[in-house]
């Protein structure tokens, strides 16, 4: 088990800059999670973290030691890739032992690391088939049991569910987890996937365009997103975006809400947003979850924070514990999450409240928060 | 109740009439195909005194071996009467170790333009395969010229050489366009693992080859065993391939011209390039079409 220190760390692919001083310090025995769309440059920092790329520059520290010219073998880590990457010429036992053989570890104590593994992972029966012989979860407990068994101070995890089925997606995720608890090894794990960024994490880096938008707890990154692009991300289904307007209300300030159907509404921002003021008659985006709009919104009341409006409903989806209700406001799109009795029927107008103690806002040009 | 429409309809009189059009155009294409073979063979086992008084494609009066022996081992081809076998061993001697070397060498080059690209890499990779497009002839003088510098002019090393040279364009191509379809996660896998450059190659890429290693060698074998100009261009006397030699001896021009030990000699000269499509044909079809390696 050991730290993870990045520090201010640039990656060029010729002359295209990749990574973008990227300063990253992850505790030992964590579970941080690199999350973003595709090109990014996530998978790009994991390649930096495992050796398989060179930075340009900046520094990677695994614990106390500086690794950047350190060759992968040596850095005292172990990867999961997304295609598992497993020796299709060696079957089970092979793959697993096979970095132990590199490092000329003795028989008799690969038998008992592979002993280890095969009881941690319950793959007892796969040892002597060929990685073609086995089903896709098959492949990714074998995978991680080639990580294993090299008892590394970081595990690296490229991915690692991207290419199985959703149902087992979301067994082999808490399966992850759990090993994770139990073995407590520092772990870093790249997904696109924010949903499996949330559940997994202990803290999340969430990058986009070769910089870390945010790092920051699960928690943290939802309630609390550090600009548009963060907010858009996290979440499912995303955050409502709502370009509005400033306006004076009740000697705060509000935003004008234009309901399709002729409701106009100003509702009232959180009085914590200070900056808010300067940007009296200008234009803003707001953001709300589809959660803060509701058909209830239990234990608040409508007052000075929850606003009401109604609403004809444009489209109805059903999602099982809750049903999405879509419907018209300042010309955008906006999804609001009712209880499944409580939803209206397309066409109807159904009676909204809107949490507006949740709301948030963001410079519609630069997508920074407004604070 | 639903029934199958296939199953319920009986098979119309056309297609059985359309089957039996199509086997009999393709025994007819098969024949056609094989026919200067079946001359060949049936010429072979006859005497000289069948071949002149019969037709070409009759049945031999008396089947007879004695054309194969002698061509095998007392023709006479220029000036020495010892038959083919001598030219044979050598094109054995020749194609062997070409075939190796140049298969292991396409392996390695293929390995590092697919697996381990450096810059420039794709414009060498490039260049190199112009070597697939450059005819024979052009190189003659060039390679005389070098082989004669290196001291071996008129020998089967030279030979060796140049065929290693010439087909490691091919053999780059084949097995570089092999190892791209599979995944270079595994290529890091071994180096976080802690094996180096040869030893992924000979732990994980080569025992995942054999498709491509048949391709090559069937193709490589083919092309050398078959090469005639090289041979008659960069060997002489004692050294020359069989097929140079099956010329020489068909050209001599003193004597009678003995029909049946010409063919005798032809199907020996041409037998080891039958032989490998047959035993290994199938797998030269399997490996051209191998896909990625899944996994």
């Amino acid at each position: 088990m050991s730290s993870l220190t990045i520090r201010g760390v640039h990656k060029d692919f010729g002359p295209v800059r990749v990574l973008k001083d990227i300063s990253l310090e992850v505790r030992s025995g964590e579970f941080l999670v690199l999350v973003g769309p595709s090109g990014c440059g996530k998978s790009t920092l994991l390649n930096l973290i495992a050796g398989l790329e060179v930075v340009t520059s900046g520094e990677i520290y695994i614990g106390d030691r500086m690794v950047n010219h350190v060759s992968p073998k040596d850095r005292d880590i172990a990867m999961v890739f997304q295609t598992y990457a497993l020796y299709p010429n060696m079957n089970v036992r092979r793959n697993i032992s096979f970095g132990l053989e590199m490092r000329k570890i003795p028989r008799e104590e690969i038998e008992r690391i592979v002993q280890r593994v095969v009881n941690i992972l319950q793959i007892e029966e796969l040892l002597d088939r060929k990685p073609a012989q086995l089903s896709g979860g098959q492949r990714q407990r074998v995978a991680m049991g080639r990580a294993l068994a090299r008892n590394p101070s970081i595990f690296l995890f490229d991915e690692p569910l991207s290419n199985l089925d959703a149902k087992l997606r979301v067994e082999m995720r808490t399966e992850i987890k759990l090993l994770h608890q139990r073995l407590g090894v520092t772990t870093v794990y790249v997904t696109h996937d924010q949903v499996e960024a949330m559940t997994l994490a202990d803290r999340i880096a969430i990058m986009e365009d070769g910089i870390i938008q945010q790092f920051d707890t699960p928690r943290g990154v939802y309630k609390n997103p550090a600009n548009l692009f963060v907010a858009g991300f996290i979440g499912s289904p995303a955050m409502n975006f709502i370009p509005t307007r400033v306006v004076q209300r009740d000697g705060g300030y509000g935003v004008k809400l234009e309901v399709e159907g002729g409701e106009v509404h100003a509702f009232s921002v959180p009085e914590g947003i200070i900056s808010i003021g300067e940007r009296l008659g200008r234009d803003v985006l707001m953001g709300l979850r589809p959660e803060h709009i509701s058909d209830s919104l239990p234990d608040l009341e409508v007052g000075s924070q929850v606003h009401e409006l109604v609403s004809p409903v444009k489209v109805v989806e059903p999602t099982g514990a809750d049903t999405l209700v879509f419907i018209g406001v300042n010309g955008v799109e906006v999804t609001c999450r009712v209880h499944p009795e409580g939803a209206a029927m397309p066409g109807e107008r159904m009676a909204l409240k809107v949490d507006m103690s949740k709301a948030l806002f963001f410079d519609p040009d630069s997508g920074a928060r407004v604070e | 109740m639903d029934k199958r429409p296939a199953e319920v309809v009986p098979r119309a009189p056309g297609v059985l009439a359309g089957r039996t059009l199509i086997y009999v155009a393709l025994i007819l294409a098969a024949l056609y195909f094989l026919l200067p073979f079946i001359v060949m063979a049936l010429t072979s086992v006859k005497t000289m005194d069948d071949i002149r008084t019969g037709n070409l494609i009759s049945w031999p009066r008396e089947i007879t071996l004695d054309a194969w022996r002698e061509a095998w081992s007392s023709a006479c081809i220029g000036v020495k009467c010892d038959g083919i076998k001598g030219y044979f061993l050598n094109s054995v001697k020749m194609v062997v170790p070409s075939v190796v070397i140049s298969t292991m060498m396409g392996a390695i080059n293929g390995y590092v333009f697919s697996k381990w690209r450096f810059r420039g890499s794709e414009v060498i990779f490039s260049l190199l395969l112009i070597g697939c497009f450059i005819p024979f002839q052009v190189i003659l003088l060039p390679m005389a010229r070098t082989l004669g510098k290196l001291g071996l002019a008129q020998s089967l090393t030279g030979l060796i050489l140049v065929h290693v040279v010439y087909g490691l364009a091919f053999t780059t191509l084949f097995f570089r366009n092999f190892y791209v379809t599979i995944p270079d996660d595994l290529i890091r896998a071994a180096r976080i693992d802690g094996a180096g450059f040869f030893r992924i190659f000979w732990r994980i890429l080569l025992p995942v080859s054999a498709p491509i290693v048949v391709v090559t060698v069937i193709w490589q074998t083919t092309q050398i065993w078959n090469d005639f100009l090289f041979g008659v261009v960069f060997t002489g006397g004692d050294t020359q391939p069989v097929t140079v030699a099956l010329n020489n001896l068909v050209n001599t021009s003193t004597g009678v011209k003995q029909y049946n030990v010409d063919m005798a000699a032809a199907i020996i000269a041409g037998a080891p390039t039958l032989l490998v499509y047959v035993v290994a044909g199938k797998y030269f079809l399997r490996g051209l079409t191998a896909g990625a390696i899944k996994g």
